[in-house]
């Protein structure tokens, strides 16, 4: 009889990349954006508005807050499994990220490309 | 010091349960000239600033520590004296920047 378990680590190598790649994508975007928005003449809501509809910062935003979803799935499932031992529960709150995270997605597309 | 490594989890825990502030934040500051007044007029509020001030700080702890992380990956300053000497410039460049945005923005 094969014992199948619903959690467990057969995923450390890939996860482990994944963390550090997304942190780096996000490091590089933060420091980019900071150059960018102390760069700025001003920032009344039509140069806010302007900036935010180029295309170059609507796509590496889109490339950062994948690579945080992503990211954030991972940190929150390495603390649930070091935490939360019930696997009811543990699996309960797995589908809320999950779900919590698909939303912010789409939510920041829709901000994004809302002009 | 494994208090830095408690605060990397903690923090990133932290920053997950406020991304709907944040995004509802930047989604007002873009919508219109109405919600972006609006917006401003929020952030302006007292103890807006210092949430948003605390998750600054949470973020800039996240990337130093994360930093850290990735340094020690390579095989940077994993002696044990320079690992530990590495947690406090975590701790102090984190809370140096912090308030020095603080400083900027008040």
């Amino acid at each position: 009889m094969v014992k199948r378990e619903v959690v467990g680590a057969h995923y450390g190598l890939r996860d482990w990349l994944a963390q550090r790649v997304t942190a780096v994508v996000m490091a590089v975007y933060t420091v980019l954006l900071l150059v960018v928005l102390t760069s700025q003449p001003q920032l009344d809501y039509e140069h806010w508005k302007a900036l935010w509809a180029l295309p170059v910062m609507r796509y590496s935003t889109v490339l950062c807050l994948f690579s945080l979803l992503v990211h954030v799935w991972v940190g929150m499932r390495n603390i649930f499994m070091d935490y939360i031992k019930p696997t009811g529960l543990r699996l309960t709150l797995y589908a809320g990220v999950i779900l919590a995270l698909v939303w912010y997605g789409a939510w920041s597309v829709q901000i994004l490309w809302n002009t | 010091m494994a208090i830095v490594s408690g605060m990397h989890r903690i923090s990133g825990a932290v920053l997950f349960l406020f991304i709907p502030l944040l995004l509802w934040l930047w989604q007002e500051s873009l919508a219109s000239p109405q919600s972006f007044a609006a917006f401003t007029a929020v952030v302006a509020q007292p103890l807006m600033k210092i949430v948003l001030l605390g998750l600054l700080w949470g973020y800039l702890h996240h990337l130093c520590a994360g930093i850290r992380h990735l340094a020690l990956d390579l095989d940077f300053g994993t002696e044990l004296a320079a690992a530990r000497a590495s947690s406090k410039v975590v701790l102090a460049v984190s809370i140096g920047l912090t308030l020095a945005a603080a400083v900027a923005l008040w």
